[in-house]
């Protein structure tokens, strides 16, 4: 799916990358506030979905070369992990939506969860 | 091995927001060198963990990695409390990590055993009261 798609389904406000929204693509996403989990599970997943705000999050992301970072509940990234995505060219949004819903809507539009590590291998 | 290479970094202790500046740095080395993405991930991985380890348990330490064409070998070295029983550690769920570290999305016992996963061999060398050094090596896939 389109990042621009993920932006538009979830009327999410971009952070950063906002130019690049048409060229990225994700196949599959990851809800999760557990980093520890994402570390240990996330296989091919280029969007992050949390209600976490913190570095640590864009961190985790740039080690699992994920593309995208949605924060969930209108949580807002602060300016440290701005310049941090910018660096990284990682696209951070923010939607209204809760957790459930957001990755509901994304679901419905055709954008799956793929396999945890240990299934897919 | 003439054509091997070795980096040292210490880790801050004090601040758990910069963790993982380490392993940035070096997933950003390796790209440049050319490595395979699936050992650079691996290595991100294990690495960003045992650093956070690091940060959250033992108050910073160092890190050394070496490359060379075969193997990457990382050595984390702690002057941390230790490792009680490292068994027990190792499994999936246990964690002894404070209210703060959990809000903050980790301490869920993941990374020991995520570490171990990442790697082709892990040795964990633990002193209650000294320190911890846990080394890795990763084969160049
Ligand atoms: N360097 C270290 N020094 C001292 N104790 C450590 C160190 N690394 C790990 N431990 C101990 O081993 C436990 C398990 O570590 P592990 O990385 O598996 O989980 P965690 O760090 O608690 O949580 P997570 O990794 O999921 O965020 C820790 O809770 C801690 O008690
Ligand atoms: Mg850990």
């Amino acid at each position: 799916m389109e990042l621009k798609k993920v932006q538009e389904i979830l009327d999410a406000t971009v952070y950063t990358g906002g130019d690049r929204l048409e060229e990225m693509q994700v196949m599959e996403a990851c809800g999760s506030d557990l980093m520890s989990d994402v570390l240990a599970f996330v296989k091919e997943q280029g969007l992050l979905l949390t209600g976490l705000q913190n570095l640590q999050v864009v961190r985790t992301a740039e080690m699992m070369d994920m593309e995208a970072i949605v924060f969930v509940r209108g949580k807002v990234p602060n300016e440290e992990m701005i310049a941090a995505a910018e660096r990284m060219e990682m696209v951070l949004m923010t939607t209204e939506l809760p957790m459930f819903t957001a990755c509901g809507l994304l679901y419905e539009n055709g954008l799956h969860g793929g396999k945890a590590v240990e299934d897919g291998e | 091995m003439s054509n091997s290479m070795v980096f040292r970094y210490d880790v801050d202790g004090d601040d758990f927001t910069l963790a993982g500046e380490i392993s940035s740095k070096v997933k950003k080395r390796l790209k440049q060198l050319g490595l395979p993405p699936e050992t650079i991930r691996k290595v991100a991985i294990a690495m960003y963990e045992a650093e956070i380890n690091m940060v959250i348990h033992a108050n910073g330490g160092t890190i050394t990695v070496e490359v060379s064409p075969e193997t990457i070998h990382i050595i984390f070295a702690d002057r941390g409390p230790g490792i009680p029983d490292i068994d027990k550690a190792m499994e999936e769920g246990f964690s002894t990590a404070s209210h703060e570290v959990r809000e903050l999305g980790f301490g869920a016992g993941m990374g020991l055993p995520n570490i171990k996963k990442n790697s082709d061999k892990m040795t964990i060398d633990t002193k209650v009261g000294e320190g911890t050094t846990i080394e890795l090596w990763m084969e160049v896939c």
